[in-house]
């Protein structure tokens, strides 16, 4: 191999730099875990804490389509029989009222920044 | 003899599939048309129609009524554009040769603009100082529809022609489409804020509805959310009391607006484009 | 082969800096665009669509015209345009590259652009447009290269490279085809609802294109050693002055069926081009009657020149000739076609457009990005074709 003794540093420095979040992810802490708060008028969820924690967004994504586009039902049931408004502005927002302390406490921590709020009007935060 | 054409014309598009690309845009278009009309395309003159499926959701607007109620129209306006969120950027006034941002739902208008192909040599006077409100037509066979490259405006079950917020990109081939001027573009963000926080171009927004983002198209839905909770149109809701607009399934003949359209004499805008209009004026 | 375009005088170098500029400027422009909304551009509820979308409908023209060269020496074996074909093909690489820009700036959400491939739709046209534009790029792009790249190595094109070829033929005219359809299946544009439109689109493809090229060719002349040759030139201006005295023609018979049938609208957006349309109130608009008949008078007076063989016994005259066609139907469609078909309104109200300044940056960055792409690839093609 030609320039041996420039392309091995070279490699190395370039493998370091691209694994670099890593590394850092295992040297610090990526601080506190979330802490979204709980709604205290009900305690369950329209599904599983499991599956909504994983995959909330595919279910929003699911509703808008089946109510926007085939004339779906705006009402859904959860397992122990409460009625609930197949909503993000009217539903999810009911019993989680402050996005600042649901919403963005988990968004923030994953840095992800979703658009509902681009458009749906959020609710009017207490305090 | 209409079914033969149309047959004619599918043989004609298949052999072309044959040939190149281009000819089966024109099949894919026949099939769109098909797919997007709750009736087959209908023969004879304009606007006759054959057996209906499904429902089809149409206003019957009383022109008299907004004749002797002159500020009827504005109300009705009103009450779409706030339940809708629909921004006023000021731009849009009366006079005001800059139009360039305005989004409208409905609004009233002359009737030689909303009736633009209808003499109006020694039209009734009457007529010619009535505010005409003029809105999207939910076509039961929409240009905008068969235009629209992602199906972000669709027909629904109800016959509504919807849009689809979080679908549309934005290329407005459906404003070019739409014969009837009713679409609008947010050619900028409908929620800026003023100095204390509050948007400066909607007024008392309905957290109920939600507002748009810049770059999509938007237009009336016929109160799509509302008819879902067994509530009526907004702007038919806001003409309630003199019963300006009639509203029903036009598909079903025992319909308030089946039965209106029975006894009356109406008409609808260019009705000559085939699009199908599902609003009618009574004159 | 790229390479190629690594290396070339001073001149060479600045021109593609000067490009880099402009491109530089547009693409600040843009990012206002992007972080504002399409409100920047001169563009309203009522002229919905502008110069973007007016641009790219002539681009797809030029894109087109590539074909004038690839078919008579393709499917007639015309030895002449052998040389001169590569820059036919790279011409519609770069025009259609700009065709794809133009709608990109043209999108409300283009970081929705996708959707169109995600939730297909055979009944829009813009649908098949894009696949027909795509297909197009690719069987230039794959068929110019490989074919350059065997005559490099002086070795004959693989077989299968012709059947690319061969497609790219009627490709070409069907990209201008659903171009026009984009247009001419909309009810209620009194003015863009005629059959006419593709063939008025294509002979004006078929005259623009090769317009531009010959333009190239002389400018390759000049300042390069590359000599596309008299015989071919002639030709291609042979090509030019049929396809113009087409166009002109079918506009013609726009003229003859709007004003002889005397149907109001089919006269609205003719006399909104030529003579300015009045309103209730009585005011006239007519910023697009001069750009129009300038136009018309231009095209026309070119294209009956060269008829006449005194007209093109130099290369300066042809140059000026076909630079005054070019421009003449850039005029026409570039800005008249689609500008004229939204006035006035489908409620007959009448709003003028003009472009923003913005509009024009990334207009005028698109163009330059067209130019860049066009000179990389020439370099490379005439850089072979002299090393040999």
């Amino acid at each position: 191999m030609y320039d041996k003794g420039k392309i091995i540093p070279g490699l190395i420095v370039f493998v370091g730099l691209v694994t670099f979040p890593i590394w850092y992810g295992l040297a610090t802490t990526a601080g506190p875990l979330p802490n979204p708060e709980k709604p205290t008028n009900a305690k369950e969820c329209v599904e599983p804490v499991e599956f909504m924690r994983s995959s909330h967004m595919v279910l929003l994504n699911e509703w808008r389509d089946n109510i926007v586009r085939s004339g779906g039902t705006r009402k859904g049931t959860t397992a122990d029989g409460t009625e609930y408004v197949r909503s993000l502005q009217k539903g999810c927002m009911n019993c989680h009222t402050s996005k600042k302390k649901f919403c963005d406490e988990c968004h923030t921590y994953a840095a992800v920044n979703p658009y509902c709020w681009d458009c749906h009007i959020q609710p009017k935060e207490t305090n | 003899m209409d079914n033969s054409r149309r047959k004619f014309l599918k043989i004609a598009g298949l052999s072309a599939i044959a040939g190149i690309g281009a000819p089966t845009a024109f099949n894919g278009l026949l099939k769109g048309e098909a797919f997007a009309s709750s009736a087959p395309s209908g023969g004879g003159g304009h606007g006759s129609e054959k057996a209906p499926t499904g429902k089809r959701y149409g206003f019957a607007i009383d022109i008299k009524k907004f004749a002797s109620d002159k500020d009827l129209a504005q109300r009705c306006v009103n009450a779409c554009h706030s339940t809708h969120n629909v921004p006023d950027f000021g731009n849009n006034k009366d006079g005001s040769k800059n139009r360039k941002d305005e989004i409208k739902w409905i609004w009233a208008e002359k009737f030689e603009h909303t009736f633009p192909d209808h003499s109006h040599y020694k039209k009734n006077e009457q007529l010619q100082e009535t505010p005409i409100l003029t809105l999207c037509n939910h076509c039961d066979n929409p240009p905008c529809v068969r235009a629209c490259p992602t199906q972000a405006t669709f027909k629904n079950s109800d016959g509504l022609v919807l849009m689809d917020f979080h679908r549309c990109i934005g290329c407005r081939f459906c404003m070019a489409a739409c014969p009837y001027g009713a679409r609008s573009f947010n050619w900028r963000s409908p929620r800026e804020l003023d100095a204390s926080g509050n948007y400066k171009y909607i007024k008392n927004p309905n957290p109920d509805f939600p507002t748009r983002m810049r770059g999509v198209v938007e237009k009336c839905n016929m109160c799509a959310e509302r008819l879902a909770e067994g509530k009526l149109p907004a702007c038919v809701e806001a003409a309630a009391s003199s019963e300006a607009i009639v509203f029903g399934d036009l598909n079903d003949s025992h319909s308030p607006v089946s039965q209106v359209l029975k006894e009356k004499f109406t008409i609808q805008r260019k009705p000559a484009l085939g699009t199908k209009p599902s609003i009618f004026y009574i004159i | 082969m790229i390479e190629k375009a690594l290396s070339g005088n001073g001149r060479y170098f600045a021109w593609l800096t000067f490009l880099l500029v402009i491109m530089g400027v547009g693409g600040l422009c843009y990012l206002q665009q992007f972080n504002y909304g399409l409100g920047v551009t001169g563009m309203s509820r009522d002229v919905s669509w502008g110069l973007y979308i007016s641009q790219f409908t002539f681009m797809v023209g030029v894109a087109a015209g590539g074909v004038m060269l690839v078919l008579p020496y393709y499917l007639h074996n015309y030895k002449v345009f052998g040389k001169i074909t590569i820059l036919g093909e790279f011409m519609a690489v770069a025009a259609v590259a700009m065709c794809l820009m133009f709608i990109l700036a043209d999108l409300g959400q283009p970081m929705r652009a996708l959707n169109v491939l995600l939730h297909p739709t055979p009944n829009s046209i813009l649908f098949w447009d894009m696949i027909v534009l795509n297909g197009y790029l690719f069987l230039n792009i794959v068929g110019g290269w490989v074919i350059l790249n065997a005559e490099k190595k002086d070795v004959p094109p693989p077989k299968w490279v012709k059947w690319l070829i061969y497609l790219s033929i009627p490709w070409a005219i069907s990209i201008h085809t659903v171009t026009a359809f984009l247009y001419c299946g909309l009810p209620g544009r009194h003015y863009w609802l005629t059959a006419i439109l593709a063939p008025r689109f294509l002979a004006s493809a078929f005259a623009a294109g090769p317009s531009l090229l010959v333009i190239c060719a002389l400018i390759l002349r000049k300042y390069t050693d590359f000599d596309a040759g008299k015989e071919a030139i002639n030709k291609l201006v042979t090509i030019i002055t049929y396809a113009a005295i087409l166009n002109f023609f079918f506009v013609g018979l726009e003229l003859f069926v709007g004003y002889y049938s005397n149907i109001p609208g089919h006269m609205h957006t003719l006399d909104y081009l030529f003579f300015g349309l009045t309103d209730h109130a009585g005011e006239v608009y007519d910023n697009l009657v001069g750009p129009m008949r300038f136009s018309m008078v231009i095209g026309m007076a070119a294209t009956i020149a060269l008829l006449f063989p005194k007209m093109r016994d130099s290369y300066t005259k042809i140059g000026w000739l076909c630079g005054a066609i070019f421009l003449s139907l850039w005029i026409d469609k570039g800005l008249g076609l689609v500008l004229g078909g939204f006035v006035p309104t489908p409620l007959e109200y009448i709003v003028e457009y003009y472009p923003s300044k913005i509009e024009l940056g990334i207009t005028a960055a698109v163009w330059a990005t067209g130019a860049f792409i066009l000179t990389v690839l020439y370099k490379v093609a005439i850089s072979v074709k002299l090393t040999k």
